[in-house]
């Protein structure tokens, strides 16, 4: 299985599709092709950047070795 | 008779004798069991350190009137953190304990702090020299951040001002990223083992490390000065911050960490971009992808403008006039809507390109030529390319008609 790209992956992929379109030689279909594709890209970016529940978990030693327990500050 | 009879007489009472493993053994016990003498803190000044093939370091710590006789095991000098030399003046802390075979009261010294802040600075300079010479300072070492860290791990104590401040600012700017703290001791003798223990624990499993303390005496961040700490720094799988004590404080552990932050709650806004630029950054790629499909389709539509003022054929004219019209349709849409309509009007353009890419063969066609196809709409321009019984479509000004391939013919 390959794992999810990450915002990063998404948000450069956006990026050179935004550069692919500026450059101006593609056919139309393919222009229309890589225009969607950059919207799906955006939409993934957006997700992630709406996604605002943060994980901290807290690094403790456990008798099968290191495990991570939930961490609350405050 | 009685055998016993013939025995001499006993003689005087005295003491039973002791051997002197016995003696030995008595004065161990009596000083291991004397809760006064474990755990202690001694400060004196050392001499005569001597160093073991097995790596144990034997030394007299002294005063003016008196003289003990000390052994640091190589596990607790490895993780000392500084060179004891002759003349330095430490506390120790550790347990008195006594050697049978050679007589000896000695002090088991578990760790040792330099004593005053002469010896402080001493020892500072003494292990920045040393690393500064192995090149552990050197920018070349010095690795980039992560631009967008997946998991951050933050080592320092799990209570107080620095764990909250850092999660804090994290939780604010970059929601998406999962947060690790590896808590561990900032201050005093198991200070350097506990942190390097966290660093070495967390790097395995994050992208970028924060090491942070807030501020405190010298000693308090003495710890940060420890050579094997700073070891484990310069060796972490991962990209290190520091950010210890206040801005003015520069320990080991700052020369030697990838980037160096003036408080923890700099280090939390350097190991993490801002989910704000970078909102802002995806809805600029967003409407800059609009304005470029924008234009390409706005260049097609010169083109059917173009084509449409070449031909004289009444119907071939009516037929760009509509697809120009339906393009123009897009247009305003895209104008007006901006970059949310897009998505609505994404299939009509994609039909409306599929057609604009039929209009330059359909100017040949009119000339009353034909044009051979595959069946998917590959052209074919010559007739090494088609084998007998391949399917075509012919395609004519006013339509499409199938055939099938009989025989070739070679041509002259």
């Amino acid at each position: 299985m390959t794992p999810e790209p990450t915002f990063e992956e998404s948000m450069k992929a956006l990026e050179e599709k935004v550069e692919a379109l500026a450059r101006g030689d593609l056919p139309l279909d393919r222009a229309l092709a890589v225009f969607e594709e950059g919207l799906a890209l955006f939409r993934r970016c957006h997700a992630i950047l709406s996604d605002t529940e943060q994980r901290v978990t807290k690094l403790v030693a456990a008798a099968e070795g290191l495990t991570e327990e939930p961490f609350a500050v405050e | 008779m009685d055998p016993i009879a013939l025995s001499p007489p006993p003689r005087p009472a005295v003491p039973q004798a002791l051997t002197v493993s016995q003696l030995a053994r008595l004065i161990r016990e009596t000083v291991r069991a004397n809760p006064l003498l474990g755990r202690i803190l001694v400060r004196g000044e050392v001499s005569n350190v001597q160093a073991a093939p097995a790596g144990h370091r034997f030394f007299t710590l002294k005063d003016s009137g008196a003289q003990i006789d000390c052994i640091l095991f190589r596990e607790d000098a490895e993780l000392l953190g500084f060179d004891l030399e002759d003349g330095m003046d430490v506390v120790v802390s550790g347990d008195v304990d006594v050697f049978p075979r050679k007589g000896n009261v000695e002090l088991v010294v578990r760790a040792a702090t330099p004593a005053g802040v002469g010896a402080f600075w001493a020892a500072y300079q003494r292990t920045r020299r040393k690393l500064a010479a192995e090149g552990l300072f050197d920018v070349a070492r010095k690795r980039s951040l992560p631009a967008f860290p997946r998991r951050i791990g933050v080592v320092t104590s799990e209570i107080g001002a620095v764990v909250h401040d850092i999660v804090t600012i994290l939780r604010r700017r970059y929601p998406m990223a999962h947060v690790i703290v590896a808590p561990a001791l900032v201050q005093g003798p198991g200070a350097p083992a506990s942190l390097r223990r966290a660093l070495t624990a967390v790097a395995d499993r994050v992208d970028v490390v924060i090491l942070a303390r807030g501020g405190g005496s010298l000693e308090d961040l003495w710890c940060f000065n420890d050579e094997s700490l700073a070891r484990a720094v310069a060796t972490c799988r991962v990209p290190v911050v520091s950010a210890i004590g206040h801005e003015t404080d520069v320990t080991i552990v700052d020369f030697v960490a990838d980037v160096r932050a003036a408080t923890p709650s700099a280090a939390a806004e350097l190991v993490s971009p801002d989910a704000i630029e970078l909102a802002a950054r995806v809805n600029d790629a967003e409407q800059r992808l609009v304005q470029e499909i924008h234009d390409v389709v706005c260049s097609a539509m010169e083109r059917v403008k173009g084509l449409g003022e070449r031909m004289s054929p009444r119907g071939l004219r009516r037929s760009v006039e509509a697809n120009r019209e339906r393009l123009q349709h897009v247009y305003d849409a895209l104008a007006a809507g901006g970059p949310r309509e897009v998505a609505r009007h994404r299939d009509r353009l994609g039909a409306v390109g599929r057609r604009l890419d039929l209009l330059s063969p359909l100017a040949t066609l009119q000339r009353g030529y034909a044009i051979a196809e595959r069946m998917d709409g590959h052209v074919v321009s010559r007739a090494s390319e088609i084998e007998e019984g391949d399917a075509l479509a012919v395609r004519f000004q006013d339509g499409r008609v199938q055939v099938h391939v009989q025989e070739e013919v070679a041509s002259g």
